[in-house]
């Protein structure tokens, strides 16, 4: 397949142009030795039915599961249909970063409402457009809160997501602060008892999320203020975003930034990526925070229009001095977030409920099972962890039954042996709950 | 427009929940009421009104597929359907990440076989797919060239960048704790030779270098330029954002850089979303393998697994394996053209670019009056001397004319800058049009000024007030 749309009779033409005999001449400035005699080792170029016969037959060879019990940081929920009809509009989909205001009014309206929304979501004055995910959004509060508090510490909730605490050791690593672990307690959340121990005046930030890996809520009230008493920032961080739709948010709790991975809004799983980190903060941070910021203005008639603002924050302008190295974000997939919002609205907490009810039925279902415990004593909302006989078994005869089961705990963390993390979305109907858990007891 | 809070009225909802059907129990039994939220203060909109509103958002935006779009660094090509609808298929899109490596094959396949064709593009050792951008890839790059030195127990603090690079360089430099110092251009747009030598020490742990640069210039002197940086013991970085400028042609890793950053959102084709999702890909020379970030695939046989045992690497720079779907389509377009069309893409962009550059440049400053590669950069001082009409004022112009205009004031070493972009997807006929709207607008800035200067006539809304925006900042919309 090719896209070039030059005639013989074009290239000629445009040879004579450009002043040249040969295309070769183009690239006279590299030196002769180092141009290419051979090409790159690539297979032959397919035509179009050809190339989707291939992408088809590499599809193919992965195995969809039936079910998907697994939540850890990315989450099977419903995509209602208008989020896919409009973030397909090549209007949309085949822009760039809106640079030139007038003739992005559409992508800078849409940002603007889904930043008003996480803002409202996460009980925060002020979300920006986007970051990477989940993680890379803790990572960069955290580096944040270092540079701002002028502290080298960053103190991290040991029950928060492994990938997302190494993403944060990456992160602060690069910048020489220092990292320190707090455990948890029974209950599945932070040891405030330890986080207070360990708590003094070279700590930048606390990082925790709610819920959390383990699915447990965080009671982030007292947290902020034993976090503030120091003269800290609270990075509070959630797992499922669709959480937010029924549990306290932090913002209004006190934390001073809410990130998290905001998948869960009207993006597929798609084995990871692309996902959209949420990033939301307090309104004092606003010329701080990382990341672009869509803001509403006015142009010379008085009319309302949106701009990429606050630039000044950014790489393309303060170059070394900016908050952050971001550049590129994920647009389409908070694009894709704020239609699936809006498209909810106050269904939001119905979904949410829902998935509480599903989550609360398959843990009561486990749990009748002889041998099998709940591990944490803290609410949760749509994961939970629950110890068994033989947790590698469990996974087995699931995936027997096309079922991704748990996600075993013990990988990250050792003491939790013979642990599963499961998780109930909307997507499991009850059926398939007693499917499951049918399995499991090897009734099927 | 409206807002969509504005089209709000209680009680209206786009979408529906199934009913239960499991036994009910009271949520306040299971969750202490402290943690439940009061109320939620989401837009409740009918589903027709819902899609016109974000239909008619999309009538006021501008992309690839209404036109010509030759936004300088940017490389926005056409973006072919095929590789939308590969990666849309339920096997890619609805796969868990922590699916077993098992039922995942299909994608590790894909992964394992695009770092495969990017290393021999590139000429690299070894690819990494995490970064989730190219800004990501540099920190990512800056990352593993920082473990290269602590490994072997140097301290290097400084990073060398030439003064036309992207602002991403020094901030990615910045925020792994560096120093970046600015390295001069010199009278040819190229790198001066004689400053590189004067700040190349031992304490200088690499050069970033865009090349070609941002001026859509070959670094002719590159040898001697790797050379100066290696002897000290530095490391050579390539910013790959203008890699569609070479492909099939040369490769970095024979040029002697040890690392590069890709931008598969450019160079390989993949839409933009309005501001991403990108990919950013970073591939590294034998030196710096063992600080690949984790996980990495490993072909086992006749099958691929994730595997996360490399001691020295840098660790994670996000969750899960990257931006996945966008690989998928990446993969698809390499596919599609095989090494061939990938350098016909190439000489056709170059070409488009050096036929701009000609056609235009008896109307406008052309700073650097040499072969270009996929982009030139002209300059509006002309203009701006003549009758006070800067480049903001002929970018918004020829938005009338119905082109998205290119990239302007950068690089910031030429004054008034408009660097211009065409790739190779852009036919001879769009070319000839948007270079007699450029010549048009050239006379309308000597003759009827205030026509320029007051674009654009066209869209719904004219220029926009950014002080305003700025010194009062509305980024979240408040019920009145």
């Amino acid at each position: 397949m090719d896209y070039t749309p030059h005639t013989e009779e074009d290239i000629i033409q445009m040879k004579a142009a450009a002043g040249i005999a040969d295309i070769e001449e183009l690239f006279a400035d590299i030196p002769a030795k180092y141009r290419l005699a051979q090409l790159p080792d690539i297979p032959a170029p397919l035509a179009e039915q050809e190339t989707i016969a291939l992408m088809n037959s590499l599809a193919r060879k992965n195995k969809l599961p039936r079910l998907t019990l697994t939540g850890a940081g990315a989450y099977h929920h419903f995509i209602p249909a208008v989020v896919g009809h409009i973030i397909n509009r090549a209007e949309f989909y085949t822009a760039y970063t809106p640079y030139q205001a007038e003739i992005s009014q559409g992508v800078l309206q849409a940002i603007y409402e889904y930043q008003t929304m996480i803002a409202h979501l996460t009980g925060m004055e002020i979300a920006n457009a986007s970051m990477y995910d989940g993680a890379s959004a803790m990572a960069e509060a955290a580096i944040l809160s270092a540079k701002t508090l002028n502290r080298s510490k960053i103190v991290i909730a040991r029950s928060v997501h492994p990938e997302y605490r190494a993403v944060v050791r990456t992160y602060c690593w690069s910048n020489g602060y220092e990292v320190c672990e707090i455990p948890f307690v029974k209950s599945g959340q932070i040891d405030l008892d330890l986080l207070q121990k360990e708590l003094d005046e070279t700590v930048a930030a606390v990082l925790v999320q709610s819920p959390n890996f383990f699915g447990s809520i965080e009671d982030i009230a007292p947290l902020a203020d034993v976090v503030h008493a120091k003269g800290a920032l609270l990075v509070a961080g959630f797992t499922d975003g669709t959480a937010l739709g029924i549990l306290q948010p932090a913002g209004e709790l006190g934390a001073d930034f809410v990130v998290g991975e905001g998948q869960s809004f009207g993006n597929p799983l798609n084995y990871g990526g692309p996902y959209l980190g949420v990033f939301a903060a307090r309104e004092k941070f606003l010329r701080r925070i990382p990341g672009r910021l869509v803001g509403a203005t006015v142009d010379k008639n008085g009319r309302r229009g949106f701009v990429l603002t606050l630039q000044t924050r950014e790489q393309h302008i303060r170059r070394e001095k900016a908050t952050s190295n971001i550049c590129s974000n994920e647009a389409l997939c908070a694009l894709a977030a704020g239609v699936y919002l809006a498209t909810l609205g106050q269904n939001l907490q119905k979904l949410a409920a829902l998935n509480i009810q599903k989550t609360q039925y398959l843990k009561k279902q486990l749990l009748g099972l002889p041998g099998w415990k709940e591990v944490f004593t803290a609410p949760v909302y749509n994961e939970f962890a629950v110890s068994c006989p033989d947790a590698r078994k469990v996974n087995e005869a699931l995936k027997k039954e096309g079922i991704i089961g748990g996600y075993e705990l013990q990988k990250d963390y050792p003491e939790l042996k013979n642990t599963l993390l499961f998780c109930a979305t909307e997507m499991l109907s009850r059926e398939d709950i007693d499917r499951v858990v049918d399995t499991v007891k090897g009734d099927r | 427009m409206e807002l969509i809070f504005e089209k709000s009225r209680p009680g209206r909802s786009a979408g529906s929940i199934p009913a239960s059907d499991v036994p009910a129990i009271n949520i306040e039994d299971v969750i202490d009421r402290k943690y439940l939220r009061s109320g939620l203060d989401l837009p409740e909109v009918a589903e027709v009104d819902l899609i016109r509103h974000y239909t008619n958002l999309s009538r006021r935006n501008f992309g690839v597929d209404l036109g010509f779009y030759p936004l300088g660094s940017c490389t926005m090509k056409y973006n072919p359907k095929v590789n939308e609808n590969a990666a849309a298929l339920p096997g890619f899109t609805g796969l868990h990440p922590y699916a077993d490596d098992e039922l995942a094959q299909g994608n590790l396949q894909l992964m394992a076989q695009m770092q495969q064709y990017l290393c021999s593009i590139f000429g690299m050792a070894e690819f990494t797919l995490q970064p989730a951008a190219g800004a990501h890839g540099e920190l990512t790059g800056i990352m593993m060239i920082k473990k290269y030195f602590e490994k072997k127990g140097e301290k290097r603090h400084r990073i060398l960048i030439p003064d036309a690079a992207h602002g991403t360089n020094p901030a990615s430099g910045a925020l792994c704790g560096f120093e970046t110092v600015t390295l001069c251009s010199n009278s040819e747009g190229g790198v001066d030779i004689d400053h590189l030598k004067s700040l190349m020490t031992e304490d200088v742990a690499a050069l970033m270098l865009t090349n070609p640069n941002t001026l859509g210039l070959f670094e002719r002197n590159i040898e001697e330029v790797s050379h100066i940086v290696h002897e000290k013991g530095g490391l050579l970085y390539a910013d790959g954002a203008n890699a569609n400028a070479f492909l099939g042609i040369t490769r970095p890793g024979d040029l002697g850089f040890d690392v590069i950053q890709l931008n598969l959102h450019k160079t390989f084709s993949t839409p933009h979303g309005g501001g991403g999702p990108g990919s950013g890909p970073v591939g590294v020379g034998p030196a710096l393998v063992d600080y690949l970030p984790v996980p990495r695939i490993v072909k086992t046989d006749n099958s691929y697994r994730w595997s996360e045992n490399y001691p020295d690497s840098i660790g994670r720079v996000r969750a899960f394996y990257g931006n996945f779907n966008v690989v998928v389509k990446a993969y698809a377009y390499i596919r599609s053209l095989g090494a061939q069309g990938l350098k016909r893409a190439t000489q056709m962009a170059v070409l488009n670019a050096n036929y701009i550059k000609e056609k235009l440049k008896p109307y406008f400053d052309l700073p650097y009056d040499r072969v270009c590669m996929h982009e030139c950069v002209f300059s509006g001082s002309r203009q701006v001397a003549q009758s006070g009409v800067h480049t903001t004022d002929i970018a918004k112009r020829l938005i009338d004319f119905g082109y998205h205009p290119p990239t302007i004031y950068f690089p910031m070493i030429v004054p008034e800058a408009l660097m211009i972009e065409p790739t190779e997807t852009e036919s001879k006929e769009t070319l000839d049009a948007f270079c007699e709207a450029m010549i048009t607008i050239a006379h309308e800035a000597q003759e009827s000024p205030h026509r320029v200067k007051d674009a654009p006539l066209s869209t719904e809304v004219n220029r926009l007030d950014e002080v305003l925006a700025a010194r009062k900042p509305d980024v979240a919309w408040k019920k009145q």
